[in-house]
């Protein structure tokens, strides 16, 4: 009994997970490439970028708000990472880098909170700056000198498993401890479920939303410097319509645009639903336009599913 | 009441997963009569009132009108039929002009059929207002602008825009000043008289025996009885409604106010209120009355920060707060519970636990960490003194699942959880049962036996001259009489609020 009331509550997240085994079930059966260790680490580094912008998100949506600059953001810090080093000592150039990603993310806090522009608006008008930036930069890819930039992280294994991937894996408990955990976690899923009354429950509203956007930010620059890595150069036009893939992680998740739901487990899930999607389109050859069609596809279904279960 | 019954509902039950909102229920009035539907919160009226307006659907029983069975399986066919419904929840389009609103989908076309005849609607407009004689609505503002007891009026007019049989008012007074409920119950009148069936449904009693025929009490989903308004008299009502008698609504309280804790100084905001001045002992319950628009609320938000004042003085234990936020003036020793919940007091999508423990989690959490398991002892606790229903009811429940009288409980919880100092209540029993604010009472005059100081706002006469100890009234921003609890009435304290002579 109390299970079947469980199963009828939650019938959209069994759901994914039935999605997950027969889409695993289908690529192993007909791509026999799928189970080897190669795509395997190939697909969870390409879905690092994805999983650390999307937790981001999930914070910044949480709020009620949204962040369409972590595209440009991802360049930018990349190809800081990348110019830096040749002037200075490699971790010093990351943590440029990473600071310079923390300054886009006051920006967005700034306008978000403190003038009370849109966030939609406010965010818009940065992605173009912040895009800007990349190129004023650098308008062509920066391969770094230095062999570490890439040998040391983008490259590096653990055992088996791409460090990239382990990162992105700490991150996800990290975020998870910070939301349910912390009082500014708290705090700040409230703000999206109703901002006046949080303010009046004597919380500092404004001081949560901007660093809200801090921290997208910086999930942000930590995902650009490891794409980055990843390929072994920065390139100035990388991370176009990143904010959307994010953006539809969280909401397969279960996010609400405007705040008032969303979760860790319920992004990861997103993540790995549209990276094992994309993957296996991949093994599959199947033009990357009919990727497309099908990613929009999934949003509406999951969407749906989750409507009808509230 | 001669004649038939107009509007017979029969045997309607209704179930939602395992709780049964209805039982059974028989219910009847007829056309050119007030009839007031009363009950606690639950008990299922509101059901009852959207299986009328075709917006749920019964499990089991039927409706005729004028003697015919009817089809109310939509919220259009029970608009064909000449149902309105009135609700508590606004149904307007903010930024669309009055005259829009009220003729949505309506509005007259020129000849050229694509082209709205904005003259002949706003003239439609005018007249409808003119006949409702709520002539100070202008019609080409947008509702956006309007206040919110205009807002209603508008609601209203709207429901009216094509002569129902049938109107339902589900709580109007809620926010309307008194001049405004007067004009409403004008309105009622003329409509009887042109043979309307009004529905009346309202929580204030006094105002049921000012307007009702006839009044029908539901408790727990079964209609208990219907009765002619001066056959019976509140007691009997409360006694119906809550199936006991209610003999000590207002607990006897014995407390010595100790030392001064909060003082007031030539407090003034612009454009709300002007020279308050007043003093508060820790232990006191110092009441303050007003009716809507007298700038009781506006006081409350300013002594707590939300809207900081222009120019005055707040003392704290002897201590001048200089706050400018409601951070600054919780972090002092000052809290309120605003008298809206929904929009200023609870986080729908959140849980008990986290809205109960919003406001004290510094008070739980070490380096930013929560101590779930201390928060969850201290909301427990609350939940439990405040018998929050169903009992043993789980704290990571949604507050949006909750009945309005449970969902103003935690409110009331996350802030008794607060070491405040100076409480201030802006209307802590609206929309709550005869039972639950019992409970409430209780709990208020424990605080104040706990040495705090409560400012306590309401515009509920009984509440007020029941609980405080010391009364204030406001009228026009200003504070304009004070009274012991030994000299005050309900006669002295409304003269006063409504700046009549006596």
């Amino acid at each position: 009994m109390k299970i079947g009331k469980d199963l009828r509550r939650r019938w959209a997240d069994y759901g994914f997970m039935l999605a997950f085994i027969v889409l695993i079930l289908i690529a192993s059966s007909a791509a026999n490439v799928f189970f080897t260790q190669r795509n395997f680490s190939n697909v969870s580094s390409q879905i690092v970028a994805n999983g650390l912008i999307s937790l981001g998100m999930l914070i910044v949506i949480l709020t009620g708000g949204i962040d369409l600059s972590v595209g440009p953001v991802v360049a930018l810090t990349g190809i800081m990472a990348a110019g830096f080093q040749e002037h200075i000592y490699l971790p010093l150039a990351v943590m440029g880098a990473l600071l310079v990603g923390l300054l886009a993310g006051v920006i967005n806090g700034f306008l978000v909170a403190r003038l009370k522009l849109q966030p939609f608006i406010a965010t818009l008008a940065t992605m173009s700056m912040y895009r800007g930036a990349v190129y004023v930069y650098s308008e062509i890819p920066i391969t770094p000198s230095n062999p570490a930039f890439r040998a040391h992280l983008g490259g590096a294994f653990f055992g088996p498993i791409p460090v990239l991937v382990i990162i992105m894996l700490i991150c996800y408990p990290l975020a998870w401890v910070f939301l349910n955990r912390t009082t500014f976690g708290r705090a700040t899923v409230a703000i999206g479920g109703n901002e006046k009354a949080v303010r009046l429950a004597g919380i500092n509203v404004a001081g949560h939303i901007t660093l809200a956007y801090i921290i997208c930010s910086f999930f942000a620059s930590i995902a650009g410097i490891l794409v980055a890595s990843r390929i072994g150069y920065a390139q100035p036009s990388v991370g176009a319509g990143y904010e959307l893939d994010a953006i539809a992680a969280v909401v397969i998740g279960g996010g609400i645009l405007g705040g008032g739901g969303g979760s860790v487990v319920g992004t990861l899930g997103g993540v790995l639903l549209l990276g094992l999607i994309n993957n296996l389109l991949n093994l599959f050859n199947v033009q990357s336009y009919y990727q497309q069609i099908f990613k929009g596809l999934i949003i509406v279904i999951a969407v749906l599913a989750r409507r009808k279960q509230q | 009441m001669e004649n038939m019954a107009y509007l017979q509902m029969q045997e309607i039950s209704k179930s939602f997963g395992g709780t049964q909102a209805l039982r059974e229920v028989n219910f009847s009035a007829t056309l050119g009569e007030v009839h007031a539907i009363v009950g606690e919160n639950g008990a299922g009226k509101s059901t009852l009132m959207n299986i009328l307006a075709g917006a749920l659907l019964p499990d089991t029983g039927e409706t005729l009108i004028a003697g015919k069975m009817v089809k109310l399986d939509t919220p259009h066919q029970a608009f064909n039929l000449g149902i309105r419904t009135v609700y508590q929840e606004f149904s307007l389009i903010p930024h669309l002009t009055v005259t829009e609103n009220i003729l949505l989908g309506q509005m007259p076309a020129s000849k050229m059929k694509w082209w709205v005849d904005w003259a002949g609607a706003y003239r439609r407009a005018e007249e409808i207002f003119q006949e409702l004689n709520f002539t100070d609505i202008n019609v080409r503002t947008p509702v956006s602008h309007l206040s919110v007891s205009h807002q209603q009026m508008v609601e209203i007019a709207k429901a009216l825009a094509q002569k129902p049989s049938i109107l339902v008012l589900d709580e109007p007074s809620a926010v309307l000043s008194a001049k405004e409920l007067d004009r409403l119950f004008a309105l009622m009148q003329k409509l009887k008289r042109e043979a309307t069936l009004i529905l009346y449904i309202s929580h204030r009693l006094d105002e049921v025996f000012k307007v009702a025929d006839r009044i029908t009490v539901l408790r727990d989903g079964e209609l208990v009885g219907t009765v002619n308004t001066p056959e019976t008299d509140q007691r009997q009502l409360i006694k119906m409604m809550v199936g006991r008698t209610v003999d000590e609504i207002y607990p006897h309280r014995h407390t010595q106010p100790g030392e001064i804790i909060l003082t007031v100084k030539e407090l003034r905001r612009e454009g709300a209120f002007t020279d308050i001045s007043f003093s508060l002992a820790r232990g006191e319950i110092l009441g303050l009355f007003g009716l809507v628009g007298s700038g009781r609320t506006e006081v409350a938000r300013s002594i707590f920060s939300a809207e900081p004042p222009t120019a005055g003085e707040i003392r704290l234990a002897g201590e001048v707060i200089r706050s400018k936020s409601p951070y600054a003036a919780l972090n002092a020793g000052i809290a309120l519970l605003t008298e809206d919940r929904k929009q200023d007091g609870l986080v729908m999508s959140c849980s008990i636990r986290d809205n109960a423990g919003l406001a004290t989690m510094p008070q739980v959490s070490r380096w930013g960490f929560l101590n779930r398991r201390q928060q969850d002892t201290q909301v427990q606790s609350k939940v439990e003194e405040l018998h929050i229903r169903p009992a043993k009811i789980p704290i990571g429940q949604l507050v949006r699942t909750l009945s309005g009288g449970n969902q103003q409980k935690v409110v009331l919880a996350k802030w008794l959880l607060s070491q405040a100092k100076v409480l201030i209540l802006d209307e802590p029993t609206r929309g709550v049962d005869v039972g639950a604010k019992v409970d409430i009472y209780h709990i208020i005059n424990d605080m104040a036996a706990r040495g705090v100081g409560i400012l306590f706002i309401s515009s509920e006469l009984p509440e007020i001259l029941g609980m405080s100890d010391r009364i204030l009234v406001m009228r026009e921003g200003r504070l304009v009489g004070e009274f012991n609890r030994t000299q005050a009435s309900e006669e002295k304290l409304l003269a006063c609020a409504a700046g009549v002579a006596e």
